[in-house]
């Protein structure tokens, strides 16, 4: 217990231990620790940025996609409208066709009719007259009778 | 052991320490440095403590030579540990840059957890294989080897470590606030008056001394206390069986904090020294 050159020795061994730990221990540690924190802090830092990158680029791809829909909708609208368009015009040709033929139809109906009608006039007539003249045969000169003959064939 | 011995015996044979000194007869031990007076070296303490600081350094230093940036090792990141945690205090009491007292933290912290952590070592482990190299190596009688393994219960290594602070106290004190300031702070406290100088330089001489003092004593005191205890339960026989183990519980708790307070009283002290009143 008593105190003795030991109190130097230490001393001595203190010091030395202090400057060798302040030359050779300390620095490199503390200054791999602050190197490591600032890479930690870059590293977040650099990860928020790309998280807020993600962000945008996921606005903006919800953005676009949103547009395609939009247009995509707009095409299919449009196209819509033209098929319709293309049937109307289609079933308003073929109704006027319809129409024309049905006329052209009625219209050679009404000739053909006209002509049986005055064909059959014409026979009515002939067989009028061929009746009237085997009845007048003998009274009546055909000559003479022609007119009322026409006249009555007019009248039918 | 203690069975060829008395009880006192046995307690003064582990509270002694392993002594050199040059007689005229040329180099001595134990016994015969009994008068030898100041200059007599303890062999055990110095072996002990600065074996224990190299293995501090070596170990630290092992972490720093491999130190990387990226992901460390498990011995690095508990280097780091410890480092961030010394560094973290030392930031909290000192204001100011100084270089040193960091690493000075640092040393103190390590060495005197690491020659406190020897009182956990069994009380009669190491001096019992001390007397058996006594024995068989140079055929000396066991109970003339001494060898007390704790160097914090060497009131020799406590006061140097104390001593070490102190001088930096005074070389930053007198750095920071030249020889007019320092001299200033001494007489010129707490009494602010010409008539007071006497009493204040007491008054101011004595909170000086205390420092280092105080530290001293504190790491010796608690640790000297604590083998002491651990050398008498090792005397009651078989009853040491149930107490030891309590006692070294509470022990861990003992040196991690007197190497701690060490430390933070080495920070505020030196904090104090570095401020200007």
């Amino acid at each position: 217990m008593n105190i003795n050159a030991t109190l130097i020795g230490q001393l001595i061994a203190f010091a030395v231990f202090v400057w060798f730990c302040m030359k050779y221990v300390w620095p490199p540690l503390l200054a791999a620790i602050e190197e490591r924190q600032k890479k930690i802090a870059d590293g977040l830092e650099a990860s928020d940025r790309a998280e807020k990158d993600l962000e945008l680029a996921q606005q903006k791809a919800t953005e676009k996609l949103k547009e395609a829909k939009a247009q995509a909708a707009e095409i299919i609208e449009q196209a819509k409208k033209r098929a319709n368009q293309l049937v109307d015009e289609e079933t308003q040709r073929g109704h006027a066709e319809r129409e024309k033929i049905i006329t052209q139809g009625y219209a050679e109906i009404e000739a053909e009719r006209n002509r049986a009608k005055e064909e059959l006039r014409k026979q009515v007539a002939a067989l009028a007259v061929a009746g009237a003249q085997q009845i007048l045969q003998r009274e009546i000169d055909a000559q003479a009778q022609n007119d009322i003959v026409e006249k009555l064939v007019a009248e039918l | 052991m203690a069975s060829e011995i008395t009880t006192s015996e046995y307690i003064k044979h582990h509270l002694t320490n392993a002594t050199m000194c040059s007689t005229d007869q040329g180099i001595a031990f134990n016994k015969a440095c009994a008068d030898a007076g100041f200059w007599a070296w303890h062999v055990d303490t110095l072996a002990w403590s600065i074996g224990l600081g190299i293995l501090f350094l070596w170990l630290f230093r092992s972490a720093a030579k491999k130190a990387t940036t990226g992901v460390p090792g498990k011995w690095q990141a508990f280097v780091e540990i410890v480092i961030e945690f010394v560094n973290d205090n030392v930031r909290d009491s000192f204001h100011g840059r100084n270089n040193l007292i960091a690493p000075l933290a640092l040393t103190i912290f390590v060495w005197v957890f690491l020659m406190n952590l020897m009182d956990l070592v069994p009380v009669d482990v190491l001096p019992w294989l001390a007397g058996q190299v006594g024995y068989y190596g140079f055929g000396m009688d066991p109970h003339d080897v001494y060898m007390k393994v704790v160097p914090t219960t060497d009131l020799n290594l406590t006061l140097a470590l104390a001593l070490g602070v102190f001088f930096l106290i005074l070389f930053y004190s007198i750095k920071v606030k030249g020889v007019g300031g320092f001299t200033k702070e001494l007489t010129m406290q707490p009494f602010n008056h010409w008539a007071f100088i006497p009493v204040n330089f007491i008054l101011e001489s004595v909170t000086l001394l205390a420092r280092p003092f105080s530290l001293a004593l504190r790491l010796f005191g608690n640790l000297y206390a604590g083998e002491l205890i651990f050398i008498l339960i090792a005397t009651l026989g078989l009853w040491q069986l149930p107490l030891h183990f309590p006692w070294a519980v509470f022990h861990i708790l003992v040196i991690v904090l007197q190497a701690f307070i060490f430390m933070m009283l080495t920070i505020v002290y030196l904090s104090l020294a570095h401020e200007d009143h």
